[in-house]
C-alpha cells in the first residue's frame, strides 16, 4: 500500500469507501423498486472485490449509481466517497453533479470496462479510431504523439496493434473485450469498474480477462468486478461482496469465502453449492421481485435456517447479514463424489 | 426406449458454415441415442453452435444428413416437416433474443402449441411447465422486458418442452445465468429427460459443467484445426458421477 493512502490517524483509507448506498426507482402506479439498499463497502488500491449475485439483485445498478448513469427515476441515498491525492475528504460520487462527473471523474478517475464490449464499441468506427479519440480527450495528445500514445493505450490491454485498423464485428469476443478494456485504461483511472467483463466468453477467454484486470489492479488500481461468475471471482477477488435482492448479505475474504470455513451466510453456502464442481444442486425458489421484498430478511422464505426471529432485518455483523449464519467448518468440500443432491 | 434401434439424433459427415469455400465444420459426426445426455464441448468459434442449429434443423448443412429417429431430415426451418420440426426442442444462449418481447411468458411458452393447432391444450400444459421450471406468482402475465434473464430463460427452457421433444439441443443454455439458476435449469432438463427418454445435446464450453451435467462430452476442435475428416473426440462422463438417477 503507497504511503498517500494512509490517513493521519494510521488507519489506511480506501480508494472508495460506500456507505449506505440505497437506490430506489419510482415507476408507474407508485410502484417502487428497491434494487440496492443500505449497501457498505470499502476498496483499497491494489484490491479487487468481487460483488457477486443473481441476474437482478443490483448489481449493475450499484455500477450504474457509482458512475452517475442512473435514469432520472432513480434515486439514490448514502454517500460514495472517492479519494484520491489531495482530496482528504473524498468526492461524493452520489452528490457529484453531471459536469463534475463528466468531466473529472468518468474515465479519468474511473474506468468503467463494460458489460458485452461489442455493444459498448461504436460499430461503424475502427477500434483505432475510438481509441484515438478517448486518448485526445483525456490526455490532450495530438499528432505523432496521438499515434504513439494511441498504440501504446492497446499495448497496455495486450490488444494487438496490427488489429486496430479492425471495425469492431471483425474481432473475435476476447479482442473485442481488450478493446474496451483499452479503452478504460486510457485515462490511468485509480478505480476501475468492471461489470460483468466476462460474460458470453469461453473459460479460457473468461480466465485471460480477469488475470490481465487483475494485473492492472496489482499495478495499484482499485478493482470493482461485477459478475455472476464465481469461478472467476474465486481466481482474482482478494475480498467478495455477495449480493441479495438489493442487499450485501456477506462480506468476506476470497479465501475464507471459496476455501475454509466458507461462507457463512445461507445463501451464499447455497450459491456456491449450486456450481457444477461442488453439490449442483440450485437452492429452491427465486429471488423475491424488487417491489415486494418483505419487511426482514429477503432470503428467508427460501432458506432451510429461516425462524421467526427472520421477519426481522438482520443487521450486519462481522461481514454477515444473518440471524444464523453458519459458524464452523463446512461439511465435506467433496461433495461432489455423493452426488446425492443432484438428481432430486 | 431402448426398443428402438435407431439413435435419436445422428449426424453424420456434416460440413456446414455461412461461406461454402470457407465452412465452420468439415465432416463432422455425431450421435446421440434416446435417454442419453451428451455434452459438445469446445472454444469459441469452433463451430458448435452451428452445428446445435444443424442437429435442431435450423441451419441447412453443405453436406451430410441429419437423422432423427432413423429418418433423414427433408427440409430445414420454416420447410422441415413438422412431424421432424417438432421432435426437436431448442433453448439458446441469449433468452432475449430468443423471445418475441410482445408476448407474456405464458403466451410464450405455449407459442409452439398454438403453431401447430395445439392451442387448446395450452392452458394446462403452461401450468405444469410453469411449475416445472418455477415460474410463480404473476410472473406468467409478465412480458420479456419486465422479467430478469434467469427468469425468462426458464420460460425458453418451458417452452423448449412444451411439444414434449424427442431431442433437446441446449445452445449454452446456462452461459448468462448464476449458478444457482443453472442448476436448477440442469435439473428441469434432467427431470424431462429421464421421465421422457428424450435425448439431449448440450453444447458449452465449460467443462466443468458440461462433464458433471452429461454422460459423456465430445470435443470440436477449432476452426483453424485440420481442414480434412475433423473427428469429435469422446469422453466418457467424469467417473464422480456415475448416478443413474
Amino acid at each position: 500500500m503507497s504511503q498517500d493512502t494512509a490517513t493521519t490517524d494510521g488507519t489506511r483509507r480506501p480508494l472508495l469507501r460506500v456507505r449506505e448506498l440505497t437506490v430506489r426507482f419510482g415507476m408507474r402506479h407508485g410502484r417502487r423498486i428497491a434494487a440496492v439498499s443500505d449497501v457498505s463497502f470499502d476498496l483499497a488500491a491494489g484490491e479487487c472485490l468481487a460483488l457477486v449475485g443473481e441476474s437482478g439483485c443490483g448489481k449493475s445498478v450499484l455500477a450504474s449509481a457509482l458512475l452517475g448513469l442512473l435514469p432520472a427515476n432513480a434515486r439514490t441515498d448514502g454517500s460514495a466517497l472517492l479519494y484520491g491525492p489531495g482530496q482528504g475528504t473524498g468526492l461524493d460520487l452520489l452528490a457529484a453533479d453531471e459536469a463534475t462527473l463528466a468531466r473529472t471523474v468518468r474515465g479519468r478517475r474511473v474506468g468503467l470496462v463494460p458489460q458485452s464490449p461489442a455493444a459498448h464499441l461504436t460499430p461503424v468506427r475502427t477500434v483505432r479510431s475510438q481509441l484515438a479519440e478517448t486518448v485526445r480527450e483525456l490526455t490532450g495528445a495530438r499528432g505523432r504523439e496521438l499515434a504513439a500514445v494511441t498504440r501504446a493505450a492497446a499495448e497496455r490491454a495486450a490488444f494487438p496493434v496490427d488489429h486496430l485498423d479492425r471495425y469492431p464485428h471483425q474481432l473475435s469476443g476476447g479482442l473485442a473485450q481488450r478493446a474496451a478494456t483499452a479503452l478504460a485504461l486510457v485515462g490511468d483511472a485509480p478505480l476501475l469498474l468492471a461489470d460483468e467483463p466476462t460474460t458470453g466468453l469461453d473459460r479460457d477467454l473468461v480466465e485471460r480477462t480477469v488475470d490481465e484486470l487483475r494485473a492492472h489492479t496489482d499495478d495499484g488500481r482499485g478493482l470493482l468486478l461485477i459478475t455472476h461468475d464465481l469461478a472467476a471471482a474465486e481466481r482474482v477477488a482478494d475480498r467478495v461482496a455477495v449480493m441479495y435482492a438489493g442487499r450485501v448479505v456477506e462480506l468476506a475474504d476470497a479465501g475464507d469465502f471459496f476455501g475454509e470455513p466458507g461462507p457463512r451466510h445461507p445463501y451464499a453456502r447455497g450459491l456456491l453449492a449450486a456450481l457444477p464442481e461442488r453439490a449442483f444442486t440450485p437452492i429452491p425458489g427465486m429471488p423475491p421481485e424488487l417491489d415486494a421484498l418483505p419487511d426482514g430478511c429477503a432470503f428467508a422464505p427460501r432458506c432451510t435456517r429461516a425462524s421467526a426471529e427472520c421477519a426481522r432485518l438482520p443487521a450486519a455483523e462481522e461481514g454477515v447479514a444473518c440471524h444464523h449464519p453458519v459458524t464452523g467448518a463446512r461439511p465435506a468440500v467433496g461433495r461432489r463424489e455423493g452426488s446425492e443432491g443432484s438428481k432430486v | 426406449m431402448t426398443a428402438d434401434p435407431h439413435p435419436a439424433l445422428e449426424l453424420s459427415g456434416i460440413t456446414a458454415g455461412y461461406e461454402r469455400r470457407a465452412p465452420v465444420l468439415r465432416d463432422v459426426s455425431l450421435t446421440v441415442h434416446g435417454s442419453e445426455a451428451v455434452g459438445l464441448l469446445g472454444p469459441s468459434g469452433c463451430g458448435k453452435s452451428t452445428l446445435a442449429k444443424v442437429a435442431a434443423l435450423l441451419h441447412r448443412p453443405y453436406a451430410g444428413t441429419v437423422r432423427l429417429g432413423g429418418e433423414p431430415a427433408r427440409g430445414w426451418r420454416h420447410r422441415a416437416p413438422r412431424a421432424q420440426r417438432t421432435a426437436v426442442g431448442v433453448v439458446f444462449q441469449q433468452p432475449r433474443l430468443a423471445a418475441d418481447p410482445r408476448l407474456t411468458l405464458a403466451a410464450l411458452i405455449a407459442e409452439p402449441l398454438r403453431a401447430t393447432g395445439r392451442g387448446r391444450e395450452a392452458t394446462e400444459r403452461v401450468r405444469e411447465l410453469a411449475d416445472a421450471v418455477g415460474l410463480g406468482g404473476d410472473l406468467l402475465d409478465r412480458r420479456p422486458h419486465e422479467v430478469s434473464d434467469g427468469q425468462l430463460q426458464r420460460a425458453c427452457v418451458a417452452r423448449a418442452l412444451v411439444l414434449r421433444p424427442r431431442v433437446l439441443v441446449c445452445d449454452e443454455m446456462t452461459a448468462m445465468l448464476d449458478a444457482s439458476t443453472t442448476a436448477a435449469l440442469v435439473t428441469v432438463v434432467e427431470d424431462y429427460r429421464q421421465r421422457s427418454g428424450a435425448a439431449l445435446l448440450a453444447v458449452g464450453h465449460d467443462r466443468t459443467l458440461l462433464e458433471r451435467w452429461c454422460d459423456r462430452t465430445v470435443e470440436l476442435a477449432g476452426a483453424g484445426g485440420g481442414t480434412d475428416g475433423e473427428e469429435v473426440r469422446s469422453a466418457p462422463r467424469a467417473p464422480a458421477d456415475t448416478s443413474a438417477g
